[in-house]
């Protein structure tokens, strides 16, 4: 019964998908926040209609949804997440709005980091590392930050063109006729990211190691650090979703005084009051606004994910390379 | 070892001696008009006015960014509409305070979590309501200072019509047309104080600071002056132990100061000679029904 309640969903989803392709309509793709939308829009060109739900400079933490969110996933067709837990809005948003796609985490197939703040022990499966197939988010991680993985892993560009490739796969899956175009646009878009992630590490190397530490304020950039070589101090406990503590802000600036760090960065989602008091109290300077989860308006710094990285990158060799 | 506890946290970390300075300064305004809100039996009127100031803040902070100036003035003038039709409904119809006040408050709540909700902005702005203790920057603390300072002189100039507005109302308004300006202008008090405490702990913490140490002192004594210098005392005891409590337990640090301010009141509720324990152990003292 079961089976057979599964293969007609099955089958009307496909019947959907070959009619939305065959009538020329172009493919309902919901992409979860605007990292992800971008490389969509990257991928899809205009054969897809894209919505957006966390839009530019908007938190995927603590996003609250609306109902054109549900509406907007009710009729996708392809639904694009970065998975890892980074968006804890969307398992009860999908459920609750009926959605028939199924999602695709695009985080699968990359080595993902542990996070931070997953203590020794309890989390320790290794099996979570490259099986993300499982949709049925477990309801155990809420409240926790993150599920026991970094989820971040887009700020690398070698890791996006993972994401564009599970982008790809996923168009095609959808929309048959299109699919070459898709190979065609992933291709030249990894091939843009190919020479990024040679810039940035290029620019990275002209920074003097011992000028390489800097503090932000909050771990989203772990994944950059890997990649590029750039050490970032965060205080263990400041996220943007729990209240800081005194302990974790002591902390940050002992690692301030004593780890030579050579600047303090804001983000364009945490509270910069914060970031400017660890400033004044180490005598560091305030390095500028780093984008971490979210572009930013096509008028702002970072409006698209090339763009956010190599900003980013400016930002950082700008206030440690220079003296 | 004593110093490390309770001295080198301050001594090391300007943050810290910046969150010292701002819970001593709202614990010397806040607490003496949470005495006054428990004696006036309005202690919840001021856990809706902290409601209530919500969408003068997130207005001021949409239009203005993270300023401290547009933010206060928003907060003001939201509580200020919230206190004054209250207070109207209640002085000049039937409807008495409570069911005014939380008619209004939940209307402004409401108008705050809309405007909240209406523009993604780049900063959480939960964040910036819940405020944080640990990042009070010069403006925040200025403002604090000023809160102080109007609060002790509004005291001191309205101190005998508040005093027999909180006692005897009836008495006050058949000897003195006084008594609605009192009125108005304890409420005015009340907002200016939860606006100031909503940079140090945000809009819905800081209540605490001002009711729980008031609440306590009724506990040690039945006079007003040293029931007002007990809940100063007791305030600042509260925002020193939670800011060690978070130093050294790693708690976030808003909730350590309310929550020690919790424990003061649980510590009087049974220790103190009004409290429990002790009017239990004279029977003279001892109340029917």
């Amino acid at each position: 019964m079961k089976n057979l309640v599964r293969s007609l969903l099955v089958a009307t989803a496909s019947l959907l998908a070959v009619s939305a392709a065959g009538a020329d309509q172009p493919l309902n793709v919901v992409a979860s926040f605007s990292i992800i939308g971008d490389f969509a829009k990257q991928v899809g060109g205009d054969r897809i209609a894209l919505t957006t739900i966390v839009g530019p400079d908007g938190d995927a933490h603590a996003y609250e949804a609306k109902p054109q969110d549900a509406a907007a996933l009710s009729k996708a067709d392809v639904i694009l997440a970065n998975g890892a837990h980074f968006e804890g809005f969307l398992p009860r948003l999908l459920e609750s709005s009926g959605a028939k796609a199924p999602v695709t985490e695009l985080t699968k197939g990359v080595d993902l980091l542990k996070s931070p703040e997953d203590h020794e022990g309890e989390h320790d499966h290794d099996e979570a590392k490259h099986d993300h197939d499982d949709d049925g988010h477990d309801e155990a991680h809420e409240g926790h930050d993150h599920g026991p993985l970094d989820p971040h892993a887009f700020q690398s560009a070698a890791n996006a063109k993972i994401y564009v490739a599970n982008i790809a796969d996923a168009f095609c899956a959808a929309d048959a006729a299109g699919c070459e175009t898709y190979k065609a646009n992933a291709e030249r878009y990894a091939g843009e990211l190919t020479a990024l992630d040679a810039d940035l590490k290029q620019q990275a190397a002209a920074v003097p190691e011992a000028r390489r530490t800097v503090i932000s304020s909050h771990d989203a950039f772990r994944y950059f650090e890997a990649a590029y070589g750039i050490r970032f101090l965060a205080a263990e406990g400041i996220t943007t979703e729990a209240e800081p503590s005194a302990a974790g802000i002591a902390k940050l600036i002992d690692q301030a005084r004593e780890g030579k760090a050579s600047a303090i960065f804001v983000e364009n989602i945490t509270d910069p009051r914060l970031a400017e008091q660890i400033g004044r109290e180490t005598g560091l300077a305030m390095g500028g606004t780093l984008y971490s989860d979210a572009l930013t308006a096509p008028d702002g710094a970072a409006p698209t994910y090339i763009e956010m990285m190599r900003q980013n990158m400016r930002t950082i060799t700008r206030a440690i390379g220079g003296s | 070892m004593i110093y490390d506890l309770f001295v080198a946290p301050f001594a090391d970390y300007g943050f810290m001696q910046r969150a010292l300075a701002g819970v001593v300064l709202l614990s010397l305004s806040s607490c003496p008009i949470g005495v006054f809100l428990m004696l006036r039996r309005m202690s919840l009127a001021g856990d809706a006015m902290a409601h209530a100031i919500l969408p003068g803040v997130a207005v001021g902070f949409l239009l203005y960014g993270l300023e401290i100036l547009p933010m206060t003035i928003g907060g003001l003038v939201a509580g200020a509409l919230v206190a004054a039709g209250a207070g109207a409904v209640s002085r000049f119809t039937a409807q008495r305070e409570d069911a005014s006040m939380a008619a209004f408050y939940l209307i402004s709540l409401a108008f705050g979590v809309l405007i909240v909700s209406l523009r993604g902005s780049p900063i959480d702005l939960m964040q910036v309501l819940f405020g944080s203790v640990l990042s009070l920057d010069n403006g925040a603390l200025t403002l604090l200072a000023v809160n102080l300072a109007a609060t002790t002189v509004l005291l001191a100039v309205f101190w005998r019509a508040l005093v027999a507005e909180c006692l005897d109302p009836t008495f006050l308004r058949s000897v003195s047309r006084m008594g609605p300006l009192a009125h108005f202008v304890f409420l005015a008090l009340v907002v200016v104080n939860l606006v100031g405490g909503f940079q140090a702990l945000g809009t819905l913490l800081s209540v605490g600071l001002m009711i729980l140490p008031g609440a306590a002192a009724r506990f040690w004594t039945g006079r007003l002056l040293p029931m007002i210098a007990i809940a100063v005392a007791l305030g600042i005891v509260s925002g020193v132990a939670g800011l060690l409590v978070s130093y050294h337990a790693a708690l976030p640090s808003g909730p350590a100061i309310v929550l020690s301010a919790g424990i003061l009141y649980a510590a009087s509720l049974f220790a103190a000679p009004r409290g429990v324990l002790m009017s239990r152990a004279r029977p003279h003292r001892h109340r029917t029904a």
